[in-house]
């Protein structure tokens, strides 16, 4: 009866940073940049865990798609309690070309491989706010999609999960396996401590490439510029009320 | 606005007179031309530079040729967009979160680099010109109030980095700029924290100057137990390193312990520009627990009693029956009305199971109620948010009011007959006055409450606080635990200490500072 469940993570950069777009107007500074795991997969990891802790799921496996670096993110959720991890290899020339459609695709590949009941994601990731992961993933599936999930139970026929939507609450009811994705509310991520920091350095992590999975990664999407937004610009004193009126007069604001 | 309720009560005070303030208050208030004053000023005061410096304060700056030559000099060294005698700026920074009025200085600066520190300092010692280091802006004594005007330094804006974070060795070195919980943020990833939690997300240098501490000092200690080591910048512009240049061991015989000279000295010895901390691993299983009792004397024996068996408590908050009533309306919980201890444990599962257990029984013997007790993040949370909203929360119970809150620290034993005569004391005086206490360390607060346009209020919340000042140091304790002296209590550091104590504190001022510079008007007098 119990699931097995596999939680996507993002190393992005950390929401702290002062983000500077690069000198060729394609993205932002990364290097030397602090990262940190995308706070939404944090959420994801913790209710991963509480399900384990309440004895519904007896293995979480952890995927992070990226460079070398994104070990230091699958090591953080492992030390998060999560049982062992998958790094999907992507070169840093590739990343900026790599793009949920990729991600989905692996995501889909190892749930089947590894056959498990639930795929976890963060609802979007903080650098591209994107929130297609999710839903693209269920869909290559055929799987039942909970995003936006605020509260997760198990029933006996699968999962019934809130979901916070612009109206408010809805409640669904899916069967199982499904793909979920986590909301701000859904739980309150646990610090990882040093004695699991050290457990998690023994814990496996098995290396692979996305043609391992034969997934196509041509991207579909160009970034054709971005760009700072507009600086604010100064605002004007006025020394009276008459002055204030004359500005908004010239301004067309006013027609008295 | 912040400063607007000062600037606007000050205007109301404004009379013409000699006295240095209160023609700069005027000026800022709007009221007087600064030609007509500068006139005056310069006729009666004269500015010059003296090795005796004129009680006056350095006014009108931009209006008055030493005043624009200090600004150049001082752009010189940090920049012009790093120099502002701004109305709004100076207001800010003489005013902390206390209830007391703060006076501005006439400048301020911000460095980038304790270099530029250094350079600042000359500059001032060279012209005789108070100097006031500026963090946070979070303290409540009125420690970075420019009584005679002078250059405010604040090291926070420019200096904000993380210097070096030593995973291995539990500790980090940090500038002016970084406070408690940007550190928290940075190791968290690392299985690291830093315990040291005033109310406010102060500055950690600043937290080294005033000597702070938090809820969690019972077990981990307050800021005199976690810093290492210093940089200081002295007023003659001399850079130091209190433990030694670079160093970060454990411990160390090297020498007088200049850190701990240093620390708690309020701004008024030098300018902390980095400080070296120590870390601590995040507990493996934390729980929280919440009961209550039907008296303060039950609770504290509760903890009296806690101490005694040796459980390692991470966490002992007393709240008393005025503060329960007072977190249940702000935060709209529905806790009953009595007083409180608010627990917290630390260890690994089967040590925080078995230190519950203990805690639990003790209570109960103590007449304790129904011991809720919580071990999720958000349960946790939840139930420390009631506990570190109690200022606000007070604030909330009469809208308008501002708060005198009081900061005695005694000896265990004698915390319940001290916390019963406060209580009854505050009756008497008809005033409203939670409590909140970290009663692990006999450390209490009472936030006694005054209406800011009533100063008979402000009187007798005045004579409760200094009445359980005199209280607390004839029961062996201390007039301040961890919020400082600054202003406020220099009269009760002189009972606590006597004539010889405080002239040797004198003495060393005399040594560090001879022209008597550094956030003047604190902690001690001049003579």
């Amino acid at each position: 009866m119990a699931l097995k469940v596999l939680v996507g993570c993002k190393r992005v950069i950390d929401y702290a940073v002062k983000i500077r777009i690069k000198p060729d107007k394609l993205g932002v500074v990364t290097e030397g940049v602090k990262h940190s795991m995308n706070p939404f997969d944090e959420i994801a990891v913790e209710e991963a865990m509480r399900m384990k802790e309440a004895k519904l799921v007896n293995e979480i496996i952890v995927v992070s798609c990226g460079p070398a670096q994104a070990m230091e993110t699958i090591r953080t959720a492992l030390a998060m309690g999560a049982d062992r991890g998958i790094h999907v290899e992507i070169p840093l020339d590739q990343m900026d070309t790599f793009q949920p459609i990729h991600v989905s695709k692996v995501l889909a590949k190892l749930a089947e491989q590894e056959k498990v009941d639930i795929v976890m994601l963060g609802k979007l990731a903080i650098d591209d706010d994107s929130n297609q992961t999710a839903q693209m993933t269920a869909s290559l599936l055929n799987w039942p999609q909970g995003v936006f999930a605020s509260k997760i139970d198990k029933t006996d026929a699968g999962l019934e999960i809130i979901r916070e939507v612009d109206g408010g609450l809805e409640t669904i009811r899916t069967t199982l396996p499904a793909v979920l994705s986590a909301d701000l509310r859904l739980n309150e991520p646990r610090y990882a401590t040093l004695p699991n920091i050290m457990k998690a350095k023994k814990k496996k992590v098995v290396k692979m490439k996305p043609a391992d999975l034969g997934v196509d990664m041509a991207p579909r999407i160009q970034v054709v510029s971005v760009e700072d937004p507009p600086v604010r610009e100064a605002g004007q004193t006025v020394s009276d009320v008459d002055d204030l009126v004359a500005k908004l007069k010239d301004k067309g604001f006013s027609s008295a | 606005m912040r400063g607007l309720p000062q600037l606007l009560s000050r205007a109301k005070r404004v009379r013409v007179g000699f006295s240095a303030s209160e023609p700069v208050l005027a000026i800022q208030a709007g009221i007087l031309q600064p030609d007509k004053f500068t006139q005056k000023f310069v006729q009666i005061r004269g500015l010059k530079s003296s090795k005796v410096r004129s009680q006056a304060p350095l006014t009108a700056v931009d209006n008055t040729d030493s005043g624009k030559q200090l600004k150049q000099e001082l752009e010189a060294i940090v920049g012009p967009g790093n120099v502002s005698s701004g109305e709004s700026v100076v207001l800010q920074h003489g005013q902390d979160e206390g209830p007391h009025q703060g006076k501005s200085p006439d400048i301020v600066v911000f460095p980038s680099s304790t270099e530029e520190v250094s350079e600042i300092c000359k500059i001032c010692t060279k012209h005789n010109i108070p100097i006031i280091p500026y963090g946070t802006g979070t303290g409540l004594e009125g420690g970075i109030s420019a009584v005679d005007g002078g250059v405010c330094v604040n090291v926070s804006k420019n200096m904000n980095k993380i210097l070096q974070i030593h995973q291995e060795d539990f500790s980090a070195v940090v500038q002016p700029g970084i406070s408690r919980e940007m550190l928290n943020q940075e190791v968290r990833a690392d299985g690291l924290w830093f315990p040291v939690d005033p109310g406010a997300d102060a500055s950690v240098c600043g937290m080294c100057a005033t000597g702070a501490s938090g809820t969690n000092a019972v077990r981990y200690g307050t800021m005199k137990e976690n810093c290492l080591n210093l940089e200081v910048v002295l007023a003659d512009g001399r850079i130091i390193h209190t433990a030694g240049i670079g160093s970060r061991p454990k411990k160390s015989s090297a020498g007088y312990n200049l850190t701990s000279l240093f620390l708690g000295s309020e701004g008024t010895l030098g300018i902390i520009t980095s400080a070296t901390v120590c870390l601590h691993a995040i507990p493996e299983s934390v729980a929280a627990a919440v009961v209550g009792f039907p008296t303060v004397q039950n609770a504290v024996d509760t903890v009296v009693m806690t101490l005694q068996c040796s459980v390692p408590m991470a966490r002992m908050e007393l709240l008393d029956e005025v503060q329960m009533k007072a977190c249940n309306e702000y935060s709209g919980l529905s806790y009953p009305e009595t007083p409180h201890l608010f627990l917290e444990f630390h260890g690994s599962e089967s040590e925080v199971e078995s230190q519950t257990e203990t805690v639990r029984d003790i209570a109960a013997d103590n007449d304790g109620g129904e011991f809720q007790w919580a071990v999720q993040q958000e349960d946790r949370t939840k139930l420390w948010t009631a506990r570190h909203r109690a200022y606000y929360a007070d604030i909330a119970l009469r809208p308008g009011c501002r708060s005198l809150t009081t900061d005695v620290c005694v000896p265990v034993s004698a915390l319940p007959d001290l916390v019963t005569a406060t209580k009854a004391d505050i009756a008497e005086h008809g005033l409203v006055g939670p409590m909140v206490g970290h009663v692990g360390d006999g450390n209490f607060h009472t936030m006694l409450l005054f209406d800011p346009a009533d100063p008979e209020e402000f009187r007798k919340c005045k004579e409760v606080a200094n009445k359980m000042a005199r209280s607390a140091i004839a029961l062996g304790g201390t007039c301040t635990g961890e919020h400082g002296v600054g202003q406020g209590k220099m009269v009760l550091l002189e009972e606590q200490f006597g004539k010889d104590g405080i002239d040797v504190m004198r003495q060393i001022k005399g040594a560090l500072d001879p022209q008597q510079l550094m956030n003047p008007g604190k902690v001690f007098s001049r003579n």
